[in-house]
């Protein structure tokens, strides 16, 4: 009874679950990311599937984007998540054991995802390939995980709910809301079930729910984690924090019309169109509102760029979103999109979101948290951390730049004519013709997935009892 | 009346509430309330060290 009331009256913080979702962020980001590596070497080089069905790339797509999004992505915003409710808000999460089975219930989806994915059990709906029993545990899992962080903001100790819960709050409603509608289903048997939808329905159905993956799970997210660790590694509140509740409600209220972009040319009536369009344009406005607002809170601080590579992996994916969410507008432009989709330049504008802002935001508040978690006073390698950067930015750079030259490639080769109306290439000429591409891609993401290796040697070096953290030389990280 | 009344209106409906938005994040009275809360990062070292304590002991 005594420990109880010590427990209340002095209480502490749940730091055992963000350990191991942290840890489990680098895993899965290798994981995921080894994937990928293996996809864009079979790209450049076919035999590379080993005429094995389970090694296709249709079936090892899925299990890519799946284990990047979800698994890897996914674990960075669980534990940063329940790191910044907790912290935010001056108390305990709501309930251990609910934060334990949230834990224990993903790590079982991402299994599931990687057994029955490469077996060809597939939805065939992109980003939710999953089949319904997983859907259904899905489901479960992010009700337990609402329930905790929605619990734990209302028993806070302070009369504000900080911007970065309502940004996390925003998305983990809207993914509830986009998992249960987009998964509707009819299951024939224990593998295979049938989209309610048909037709155009489906596909805008589809597209509203991939979109605001994007916009919610991929941008609302990891916008809550910029809103936290941004001004935590800079020492100095948020720039503006009236910028940030306009950013937010903007945010929220255009990007769940932004998905008929991912539709043009198709089916779906013209008006659609161009709504999803418009919308798309306008999301430039919030969107560069959030990056000015992150980037601007280092003003007055810019030196810190100069020793802290965390800093950097940081500051460096608010670089990457305020570009790929200018390209991103411009590409849901109709006339744009015309030369744009089916081509690698889709694929290089995901992955500049991907890997730019995605994974070095995660990447950063991994290294941010690791220490705290393991109670280091820093990484064991602060050198490493810069190595790390370096890998990422240049990986990520290759990747995009060669899949820009191969888009525009791809595009500008199949809309040429002959003068008497026959297509000047045959598709396959531009296939050979995006070989280079591919290898330089192959390159960049194996350059990407090598620093991640990096990543995980340090973290284990940190989470060592008997290894203490390397003193850092005066010109650490000024390279 | 008919459809398109409907959304006009709720486009105006929309931008009045953004410029709303607007002038109650940009009001002065609410300057201080806001700069606390942009504090709140750096406000429970605290609770975070007692937790390691915490942590340390029970291993």
């Amino acid at each position: 009874m005594s420990e109880l009331n010590t427990a209340l009256e002095h209480p502490t913080y749940n730091y055992k679950v963000v350990r191991q979702f942290a840890v489990m962020t680098v895993v899965w980001g290798i994981v995921g990311m080894l994937v990928g590596v293996l996809i864009a070497a079979q790209l450049a080089w076919p035999a590379l599937n080993f005429d094995l069905p389970w090694l296709h790339f249709g079936r090892l797509r899925p299990l890519h984007t799946n284990a990047v999004i979800f698994a890897f992505g996914g674990s960075a915003l669980f534990a940063t998540s329940y790191y910044i409710v907790q912290r935010t808000c001056q108390t305990r999460l709501l309930w251990d054991k609910l934060a334990a089975f949230t834990f224990w219930g993903w790590q079982l989806v991402i299994v599931s995802a990687a057994v029955t994915l490469p077996l060809g059990i597939t939805t065939s709906k992109e980003y939710a390939e999953l089949e319904w029993p997983i859907d259904i545990l899905i489901t479960v899992v992010w009700v337990a995980y609402a329930v905790v962080f929605f619990g734990t903001i209302m028993k806070r100790k302070t009369t504000h709910i900080y911007v970065a819960n309502w940004f996390l709050g925003a998305y983990i409603i809207a993914v509830a809301v986009l998992h249960i509608i987009n998964s509707m289903e009819i299951p024939v048997a224990l593998t295979k079930s049938y989209s309610v939808y048909a037709g155009t329905v489906d596909a805008m159905v589809q597209w509203w729910y991939g979109h605001n993956a994007v916009g919610f799970f991929l941008t609302a997210g990891f916008l809550g984690m910029m809103y936290y660790f941004v001004p935590k590694q800079a020492e100095r509140p948020v720039y503006s924090y009236r910028l940030s509740i306009v950013h937010f409600w903007a945010l929220v209220a255009v990007y769940i019309w932004a998905g008929p972009h991912h539709l043009h040319y198709t089916a779906l009536p013209n008006w659609a169109q161009s709504l999803g369009m418009v919308m798309s344009i306008i999301l430039l406005a919030p969107s560069w509102g959030g990056m000015i607002n992150g980037m601007m809170t280092l003003s007055g601080a810019w030196d810190k760029l100069r020793s802290d590579p965390i800093l950097r992996f940081l500051v460096v994916s608010l670089s990457f979103y305020g570009m790929s969410t200018f390209e991103g507008p411009m590409m849901s432009i109709r006339t744009v999109n015309a030369l744009s989709h089916y081509t690698d330049w889709t694929i290089g504008h995901v992955h500049s979101g991907a890997l730019g802002w995605v994974a070095m935001i995660s990447i950063g508040a991994i290294y941010h948290l690791i220490p705290i978690l393991f109670a280091k006073p820093r990484m064991y390698s602060v050198g490493l951390i810069n190595v790390h950067f370096w890998m990422a930015t240049i990986g990520t750079v290759l990747y995009i730049v060669s899949m820009w030259v191969n888009g525009i490639l791809q595009g500008l080769m199949w809309r040429a004519y002959n003068q008497d109306g026959t297509l000047t290439y045959s598709f396959v000429e531009s296939v050979a013709a995006s070989y280079p591409g591919y290898v330089v891609r192959f390159l960049g993401g194996a350059i990407f997935f090598s620093g991640m290796l990096v990543m995980a040697y340090n973290v284990y070096m940190t989470s060592r009892r008997d290894v203490e953290s390397q003193a850092v030389p005066a010109t650490a990280g000024a390279v | 009346m008919d459809i398109n009344d409907l959304r006009g209106l709720s486009t105006a409906f929309l931008m009045f509430a953004f410029i709303g938005l607007c002038f109650w994040a940009y009001s002065k009275k609410r300057k201080k309330s806001f700069d606390d809360a942009a504090n709140l990062p750096f406000a429970d070292e605290e609770l975070n060290q007692r937790t390691l304590q915490e942590e340390e002991k029970n291993d």
